[in-house]
C-alpha cells in the first residue's frame, strides 16, 4: 500500500503504460476545469480592475458594505463580509474533513461532514441573498440634476458617488451619483459566484445522499467526494480574491 | 475490496493519514483564520485612518494582496492536497496560471492609461456625452 517517496523520485513518468500525473482522469480533469474557471473568475476580475483603474473616484468599500442583519443603521463596516468569509472558510474545513473520512471509507464521516459543508453553503447562500436585497432596496439621497432623489445599488445606479459639499438629507451628507459600472461588477462577480456556491451545494447535496445509498461503500473508495472537495475548496478560493478585490482594497 | 487498487492511473500511493492529517487541517484553519483577521484589521485601519498618504495606503493594500495570496496557498496546496501530488501534476497546474502575470499589469495599466487621456484629453473625445440639448454626440475615440 505505502511506497517509499523514492519510489516517485525514481519512477520514469514520461515513459508510458502508466498516467505521468498520478491522479484518476476525473480528477485530473477536475483540476483542468478549475483551472480553466480561474481563468473566467480572473478576466471577470481585471476587467473590474480595469474600469476601477480608469476612474478617477471609486466607491469606499467601508461606506458601502456597512449593515448587517437586525443591526439597522448602525455603522459597521467589513462585519458582514467578515461573517460570510469565516462561514465559507468553516464549511472548507468540513469539507475536507469530509475528504478525509472518505479516505478510510467511514461512511458515517462523511455523512456527518457533508451535511456540515451543505449547511455552511446555504448559510453563506442566505448572506448573500440578505445582502444583494440590502444593497438594492436600500435608498441613498443623491443629488441628480440639481435635484434631490432617493436610489439603491443596481446595476444601472450607483448612489455612492462623492459628497456634495454641505448638503445634507436626514442627518446623511447627500452624494452625487457614482460610476455606473460599480454595480454591475458587483452584481455580476459576486452573483457568479454565487451561482458556482449553488451548484456547489447542488453537488454536495447529491454527493451526500449517494453515500447515504452506499454508491460509494460498494464502489469500494469515496474518490466522488475528493472531486466534488476540490470543486467547494475552489469556489472558497474564489471568494478570497472577490472578497479582496470588493470589499478590503 | 482495497480502495487503492481500484484506479489504474495511479501508479504510486500515498497511504490515508491518520491523526496528524487531521491535526495538519486545524492548524491551516487556524492560520487561514488568523490571516483573514490580520487583512480585515488593516481594511479597518485604513477606514479609521482616512488621512493616510496615498503610498501608505498602497503599502497597505499591497500587503492584503500578499496575505490573500498566502491564504490561497493554504487552501490548493493543503485543503486541496496540490501539495501532495507529483511533480507533474503541481506543474501543469501552476505553469498556465502564470498568464496571470502579464493579464493583470497589462489590464490594470490600460485602465490607468485610459484615466490619464480622459483627464488630460477631455471627456468628449474618449466616451460619448450627451450635450446641452440632450442629443447624444458621437465623437471617435482618442487617436494617437
Amino acid at each position: 500500500m505505502a511506497q517509499a517517496p523514492a519510489a516517485e523520485m525514481e519512477t520514469k513518468w514520461w515513459s508510458g503504460g502508466k498516467s505521468p500525473f498520478n491522479v484518476e482522469y476525473g480528477k485530473l480533469m477536475m483540476w483542468y476545469f478549475l483551472m480553466s474557471d480561474a481563468f473566467t473568475f480572473g478576466a471577470f476580475l481585471i476587467s473590474y480592475g480595469t474600469i476601477r483603474f480608469s476612474q478617477n473616484f471609486w466607491p469606499d468599500p467601508n461606506k458601502v458594505f456597512n449593515a448587517f442583519p437586525f443591526a439597522g443603521h448602525a455603522n459597521l463596516p467589513l462585519a458582514f463580509v467578515s461573517l460570510m468569509t469565516f462561514i465559507l472558510i468553516v464549511s472548507s474545513v468540513t469539507m475536507v474533513l469530509a475528504v478525509h473520512a472518505g479516505h478510510h471509507n467511514d461512511k458515517k464521516g462523511v455523512i456527518k461532514w457533508m451535511i456540515w459543508t451543505i449547511v455552511g453553503g446555504i448559510a453563506f447562500l442566505a448572506c448573500q441573498a440578505w445582502e444583494w436585497t440590502h444593497l438594492i432596496t436600500g435608498d441613498h439621497a443623491v443629488m441628480i440634476n440639481g435635484v434631490v432623489e432617493h436610489i439603491g445599488t443596481t446595476v444601472s445606479k450607483n448612489p455612492w458617488g462623492p459628497e456634495v459639499a454641505g448638503a445634507m438629507h436626514d442627518g446623511h451628507h447627500v452624494t452625487t451619483t457614482g460610476p455606473v459600472a460599480f454595480g454591475g461588477y458587483f452584481f455580476g462577480i459576486t452573483g457568479f459566484h454565487g451561482f458556482h456556491v449553488l451548484s456547489g451545494v447542488v453537488i454536495n447535496i447529491i454527493m451526500l445522499i449517494m453515500t447515504m445509498n452506499g454508491v460509494f461503500e460498494k464502489r469500494g473508495h469515496y474518490l466522488m467526494i475528493e472531486k466534488a472537495g476540490l470543486y467547494w475548496h475552489f469556489v472558497d478560493l474564489v471568494w478570497v480574491f472577490v472578497f479582496l478585490c470588493f470589499y478590503l482594497i | 475490496m482495497d480502495h487503492h487498487q481500484s484506479s489504474p492511473e495511479v501508479t504510486v500511493h500515498h497511504a490515508p493519514g491518520g491523526k496528524e492529517v487531521v491535526q495538519k487541517i486545524i492548524r491551516t484553519t487556524v492560520i487561514l483564520s488568523v490571516i483573514t483577521l490580520i487583512e480585515l484589521a488593516l481594511g479597518f485601519g485604513m477606514y479609521l485612518m482616512p488621512d493616510l498618504s496615498s503610498a501608505i495606503v498602497l503599502f497597505i493594500k499591497g500587503a492584503i494582496v500578499i496575505l490573500s495570496l498566502l491564504k490561497a496557498f493554504y487552501i490548493v496546496g493543503v485543503f486541496m492536497h496540490l501539495g501532495e501530488e507529483i511533480k507533474n501534476l503541481i506543474m501543469t497546474i501552476i505553469v498556465p496560471l502564470l498568464l496571470f502575470v502579464w493579464f493583470i499589469a497589462a489590464f490594470l495599466w490600460d485602465g490607468s492609461s485610459w484615466r490619464m487621456l480622459r483627464n488630460t484629453q477631455g471627456k468628449s473625445k474618449t466616451e460619448q456625452v450627451v450635450n446641452s440639448k440632450g442629443v447624444e454626440n458621437k465623437t471617435p475615440a482618442v487617436q494617437h
